[in-house]
């Protein structure tokens, strides 16, 4: 168990830069999730502290040692990969076992501790097989035994579910999530997946082109995103941005798609005319209310309890509604309210939020 | 794998497989039912007349301590070949699988004396190790070793089995590389991360995972050892000094070409057929159980 800190991390292969300046402090027994598309330097982030990369320039240090230039044998973790990368010419048993034989723990400690994990992850049965013996949730399991048998100080994940099915997805990262909290061991998370890294992170960080941002509660993350990147990133379906202007002194914005809506929370620097990005959750759309759009349909999503509605302004621009219940037909035109409420406005230029 | 094509009828198939039947037949099964044949009878020198003697060639040659001495000949050469090609191969593949500026150009090299004929590459190692012309050679005497190979048994086999394991190490060398290319990195990786240095991550993770490989090499080394060395033999040493480096496939030509003794010869022949015949059936029952993944 350790804090770890990254400071000014980068990381460049030839002329392409990946990672450029990643700060992040994680305290002891914490869950941080690095969440972003592909490419997004998210995995090399984790690989730099696992040691398998060695950053270009900056620091890595692991409860408060520098570790930086360190082999990944000497710094003390333990890494679930995306394809488990379990030993396939060994047992389950050999494979959890492997880390603490190197490390020449005692033959009765290695297996006491072998039968401990087996039975905290229901894999006891499976000692003898080899992995190719084994289902995808079952690799996933003793990928999970061969982390944490070690008690390591840091756990790092790779994308570790993006093999399994849906449904066992589910599982397993409630698995995963009680777990690190019994163990109380400090974990960096690599997700593409947005539900995940809701659901598993005391923190997130969202990745955006080797940069960090924003690393947040997944609550804050999701309630005040700070950039428009941010904001279509987390959240599902993705957020409406929309075209506007400053007007009346700052207090309100006048949309391209026709309302004016007066900020609840206080007026925005700035002149009047400066160009705005407004973000409404498609949740947060209304069927009624002060500020109506028009909405060409043109696809129609029945989840059941809600609809899902996909349209087009009259400014051209796409308009994404989640409403309770019913909803007409395709080609059909309907007005949409957007509650002033729930805006979220940022620079039109920087993308970055604005706050009143 | 499971791609089957439905043939209707029979003909077409048969017709298909006729050249290679053929090729077969006349090439390979012919010449060693010939081989088989002549192994049960005995000529004089002169091939007057031919006497059917049933197994006594067999017994002949297995009770003849040259024969012995050429078997344990080919036990030591083939042995040393295949231990010096395999661990040549095996170093310079894991040196090749490190991400190493110019490892194309690197790996081209390695591959190239493969497509070396076995008497020319025999020419080579001569203009190295010959006691007057040689590089080597010379080299030797010169610091004081004596250094002979037409002289010194020990030496002469040395030389046919540097030789010999030479031409084969590029072939090891492809399937070393391929098999240490197909073990997935994030497995090394995850090695690592459980606290292995480089050097036990090859012997517990690295060198398991190559076994299939290794042990298909083997076999093959054997085989080459035993039969394609023929013409390294020939050209270096002519199985000498005195029998030195005479193997059993160099006593087949010789007791056969040279001493005219057709059926002993082809006795021997068929001896070897069997024991290759044998390995083949050892290397297809282990290599189903043995591949990991």
């Amino acid at each position: 168990m350790a804090t770890l800190n990254l400071s000014a991390v980068t990381k460049s292969f030839g002329a392409t830069t990946v990672l450029h300046g990643i700060d992040l402090n994680v305290a002891d027994g914490e869950m941080i999730v690095i969440v972003g598309a592909s490419g997004c330097g998210k995995s090399t982030l984790l690989r730099i502290v696992a040691g398998l990369e060695t950053p270009t320039t900056g620091h890595v240090a692991i409860g408060g040692r520098e570790v930086t230039r360190l082999e990944p044998a000497d710094r003390d973790i333990a890494m679930v990969f995306q394809n488990y990368a379990l030993y396939p010419h060994m047992t389950v048993a050999q494979n959890m076992a492997y880390g603490l034989k190197i490390r020449g723990t005692p033959k009765e400690e290695i297996a006491r501790r072998v039968d401990e994990t087996a039975g905290l992850l229901g894999i006891g049965p499976l000692l003898g097989r080899k992995p190719r013996e084994l289902s995808g949730g079952q690799r996933q399991r003793v990928a999970m035994g061969r982390a944490i048998i070690r008690e390591p100080k840091l756990f790092l994940f790779d994308e570790p579910l993006s093999n399994l099915d849906a449904k066992l997805r589910v599982q397993m990262r409630g698995e995963i999530r009680r777990l690190q909290q019994r163990l109380g061991v400090t974990s960096l998370y690599v997700t593409h997946d947005q539900v995940e890294a809701m659901t598993l992170g005391d923190r997130l960080v969202v990745m955006h082109r080797g940069r960090a941002a924003q690393v947040a509660s997944p609550m804050e993350v999701w309630a005040r995103p700070a950039d428009t990147y941010v904001a279509g990133f987390i959240g599902s379906p993705a957020m409406n941005l929309l075209a506007g202007t400053l007007a009346e002194d700052g207090a309100a914005v006048q949309l391209r798609a026709g309302p004016l809506l007066r900020f609840t929370d206080g007026p925005r620097a700035g002149g009047e005319g400066r160009p705005l990005t407004i973000g409404i959750r498609p949740e947060h759309m209304l069927r009624d209310g002060d500020a109506i759009v028009t909405v060409a349909l043109d696809l129609v999503e029945p989840l059941g309890s809600e609809t899902v509605l996909h349209g087009t302004l009259a400014s051209g621009e796409v308009l994404t509604a989640r409403l309770p219940g019913m909803v007409p037909a395709v080609g059909s035109n309907m007005p949409l309210a957007i509650p002033a409420e729930a805006l979220h406005v940022f620079d039109a230029e920087t993308g970055r939020r604005l706050d009143a | 794998m499971d791609r089957k094509v439905i043939f209707k009828g029979r003909a077409l198939p048969a017709l298909l497989l006729l050249p290679q039947l053929a090729v077969t037949l006349v090439f390979f099964i012919w010449p060693a039912a010939m081989a088989v044949w002549q192994s049960l009878l005995q000529q004089d020198a002169f091939g007057l007349s031919t006497e059917f003697v049933g197994l006594e060639n067999f017994a002949d040659v297995v009770a003849d301590p040259a024969w012995r001495g050429a078997a344990a000949n080919t036990a030591v050469f083939a042995s040393s070949v295949a231990m010096l090609a395999l661990g040549v191969a095996l170093f310079l593949a894991v040196q090749a699988d490190k991400a190493i500026r110019g490892q194309r150009f690197y790996r081209t090299m390695l591959i190239w004396p493969y497509a070396v004929a076995p008497a020319i590459s025999a020419v080579l190692w001569l203009f190295l190790f010959h006691p007057n012309i040689g590089l080597i050679g010379r080299a030797l005497n010169a610091a004081g070793v004596m250094w002979d190979y037409q002289l010194n048994g020990g030496q002469a086999m040395l030389l046919v089995v540097i030789a010999s394991a030479w031409k084969q190490v590029s072939y090891n060398f492809i399937f070393f590389l391929a098999g240490l290319q197909s073990i997935p990195k994030s497995v090394l990786e995850a090695a690592a991360i459980d606290g292995a240095r480089p050097l036990r991550r090859f012997w517990t993770v690295v060198f398991p995972l190559l076994s299939p490989t290794t042990f298909f090499l083997l076999v093959v080394n054997l085989v080459y050892a035993f039969f394609d060395t023929f013409g390294v033999i020939h050209a270096l040493t002519k199985g000498g000094p005195g029998k030195a480096t005479e193997t059993l496939i160099y006593k087949v030509y010789v007791d056969g070409v040279d001493n005219l003794n057709l059926g002993s010869s082809a006795a021997q022949s068929v001896l070897l057929m069997v024991f290759v015949i044998a390995l083949t059936v050892v290397q297809f029952r282990f290599i189903e159980r043995r591949v990991h993944y």
